[in-house]
């Protein structure tokens, strides 16, 4: 694991210049993650905020060779070239000490929805590469639409707070466990706050031969509501009120990597944020009740299965 | 079964097996693969080569044809020679990635087993699946007998390479794929050398000062400027088929135009077709010829790009044409090949009428005697001077 003097040293291999929006977690998250390897990287990006806007031709941010064939298949598409890898390697038409490492990256929207299918094949053969999913908890290149990744009570296009609905009625998909059921080598949730945590995680990610998985929570101003200035620490009182607990799975033995001195209530995380402004007016309550027992029961299970073998 | 690295060998095969010889002989970098029937037997035997080490071929058992196709991208993007088969519904699921890969200008063959598109589900020919992707970028070729399906697959590697675009090989599934033919295949080391090494010009993998990118947005001001430069490749395919079909023919002694002529030069009217009713339409015209009729075939072979100067060429001088569509475009006015048969001859100075006739959907029969009823109303045509219907289904 490098200090943050070595990790500002590396060759910037995600330039500035690129069209994602002022206080959007994504631009650090991948920046941070392009720094966890020596090897040379290949990308593969779902159509979403990230690909929009890093290759608007004949521009792109990325220094690495990289793809997008579609919205819900940035697995499939690394496992392609993951594969003709191995096999020009095996051919010799690739030099033998060529080391090369493959990551997909993909929002909430082409990972938790239109892409699990995909993932979940490319995971199950056993591809050798990382998955990035930035879950900023909607479709937000689109304009905020609900995915299976938002939040409970949350305001979006697609499920506004109405006179009679208020907001999202579902809670999120648990999107890690259903990876971690897969059984791979390693799997974890970070977050862009916590960089030494998040690379960490990538780093061993990238380290580890066969699929391996990252859940990296994105805080998104457009979609929340929120002050740009404010995403970082929006991040951080995600996982100080334990929505977004910090986790790894590694060789089946999960260890909770992050446990807040004082675990939050909710509101702290809940109140600053646009999307939720109508939980805030009488008879929101009872939603964010039904959140923090939520958010409790899942912080718990964790904590009973912290330092267990769990497959 | 053996091949022996013989020279040519007289075999029996299917259509299936046929196409997987031929993606053995060329030895693929990789191959994404999803059963569907009728072509899973190609799937399956490319996989028992793999499995047996006949090949050594990356074999992606991917989760869906969205995948499969998905997976021939990154892996085409990447640099790697890739191959696939696929039908029906499955072409149908894939339909979002045909488009990608002809616009990332990935030359990947796939084999395309004609099946009828559900609903209602049914699992025999028609050629709804490859008509429902006719405007996604890529080379159709069209096979007609087992022996066909050989030679395009093996050809279709070459077009793909030289027109930077994919090609789809179509037969007729069960028709073609299922049923046992005498054919003649090629050596392995004349395959070797007739499809060569693929080197492609850039790639995600090549090593390169400036790092490739593959998909990037493009806006109005650069979008319809690839369009045009991915319309002329194709255009240019024409040539590049008739090429490549020729050095075929010079060294393996079989040869394929764009179109297939047959009794033509005199005929007064003809069944324009696609596939395996070719033959049964060729029996009709013989019958018909006894009686003193001058009837005759053309047969299409390549449909992307479409060789309409030579469809024109072809039918002028013709009274009356049948277009003969095993698939339904559902736009009251006949099926694809109708449309664009008849779009090719309207600058002829003297046009025969056209009419439309859809037959052989979901696996229903198509008989000489279908053949000789359309011929006859072809030929009531020429003499009435009236077309009654122009379009009609027939075999039903």
């Amino acid at each position: 694991m490098a200090n943050l003097k070595e990790l500002a040293q590396k060759e910037e291999l995600f330039t500035g210049g690129h069209r994602l929006c002022a206080g959007c977690g994504i631009p650090p998250i991948v920046r941070l993650v392009l720094r966890s390897t020596d090897a040379e990287l290949v990308a593969a990006t779902a159509t979403g905020c990230l690909e929009v806007g890093t290759t608007i031709y004949p521009y792109s941010s990325w220094r690495i060779p990289w793809i997008h064939s579609a919205f819900e298949n940035s697995a499939a598409t690394i496992s392609g070239v993951e594969t003709a890898y191995r096999a020009l390697k095996k051919r010799g038409r690739i030099p033998k000490d060529r080391d090369m490492k493959f990551i997909a990256f993909g929002g909430d929207g082409g990972t938790y929805d239109i892409g699990l299918q995909s993932l979940s094949g490319a995971l199950e053969r056993g591809h050798d590469f990382l998955y990035l999913c930035y879950d900023n908890g909607a479709y937000m290149n689109t304009g905020i639409q609900r995915s299976s990744a938002t939040p409970l009570g949350s305001n979006t296009t697609t499920s506004p707070a109405g006179e009679v609905i208020p907001g999202k009625e579902e809670w999120r998909k648990d999107l890690t466990r259903i990876v971690v059921a897969h059984n791979v080598p390693y799997a974890a949730q970070a977050s862009p706050h916590n960089w030494k945590d998040l690379e960490k995680k990538a780093t061993k990610a990238l380290a580890t031969k066969g699929p391996t998985f990252l859940n990296v929570m994105s805080p998104c101003p457009l979609g929340w509501y929120t002050k740009p200035e404010d995403s970082i620490q929006l991040a951080k009182l995600s996982t100080d009120t334990c929505y977004w607990p910090l986790y790894e799975v590694e060789d089946g033995v999960l260890k909770v990597t992050y446990k807040p001195r004082e675990k939050k209530p909710i509101v702290e995380w809940l109140k600053p944020q646009g999307r939720f402004k109508h939980l805030f007016k009488p008879g929101g309550d009872k939603v964010i009740e039904q959140i923090q027992e939520l958010i409790d029961r899942e912080w718990n299970r964790l904590l009973d299965l912290d330092g267990k073998q769990i497959f | 079964m053996a091949i022996e690295n013989a020279k040519e060998a007289q075999v029996g095969l299917t259509g299936n097996s046929a196409v997987a010889l031929a993606m053995k002989q060329v030895n693929p970098d990789v191959c994404p693969a999803y059963p569907i029937t009728p072509s899973t037997a190609i799937i399956e035997t490319f996989s028992s080569y793999v499995a047996d080490g006949e090949v050594d071929t990356e074999l992606i058992t991917v989760e869906s044809e969205h995948s499969a196709m998905s997976a021939g991208i990154g892996a085409a993007a990447a640099g790697a020679r890739v191959m696939t088969a696929t039908s029906a519904q499955g072409l149908a699921l894939m339909w979002e990635m045909l488009y990608i890969a002809s616009g990332m200008r990935l030359p990947i063959v796939m084999t395309n087993v004609n099946r009828a598109l559900a609903a209602p589900i049914n699992i025999h020919c028609d050629h709804s699946d490859s008509m429902g992707a006719r405007d996604s970028g890529w080379i159709q070729l069209y096979s007609e007998t087992v022996q066909e399906s050989y030679d395009n697959v093996l050809m279709a590697v070459r077009i793909a390479e030289k027109v930077k675009l994919p090609v789809m090989v179509c037969l007729d599934g069960f028709i073609t794929s299922h049923a046992i033919e005498n054919m003649e295949t090629i050596n392995d080391a004349d395959v070797q050398e007739f499809v060569g090494e693929y080197e492609p010009e850039t790639s995600l993998l090549k090593e390169s000062e400036l790092p490739a990118t593959y998909g990037a947005m493009s806006l109005p001001d650069s979008y319809m400027v690839f369009k045009k430069q991915q319309s002329e490749a194709m255009s240019g395919a024409k040539k590049v088929v008739e090429e490549v079909s020729a050095e075929f023919a010079q060294k393996f002694g079989r040869e394929y135009g764009l179109l297939d002529s047959y009794e033509l030069d005199d005929a007064d009217v003809a069944i324009v077709i696609f596939n395996s009713a070719t033959g049964t339409t060729r029996v009709a015209v013989d019958e018909l010829r006894k009686e003193g009729h001058k009837v005759g075939v053309l047969r299409i072979r390549l449909f992307r790009p479409l060789p309409h100067a030579e469809i024109a060429e072809a039918l002028k001088g013709l009274k009356a044409v049948a277009c003969l569509d095993r698939v339904d475009s559902f736009n009251d006015f006949g099926g694809p090949l109708f449309n664009e048969v008849r779009s090719s001859i309207y600058d002829l100075e003297e046009r025969p009428k056209v009419i439309s006739r859809i037959y052989g959907l979901g696996g229903r029969d198509y008989k000489v005697s279908d053949a000789r009823s359309v011929f006859e109303e072809l030929l009531g045509i020429v003499e009435t001077g009236t077309v009654k219907e122009i379009t009609k289904y027939i075999t039903i």
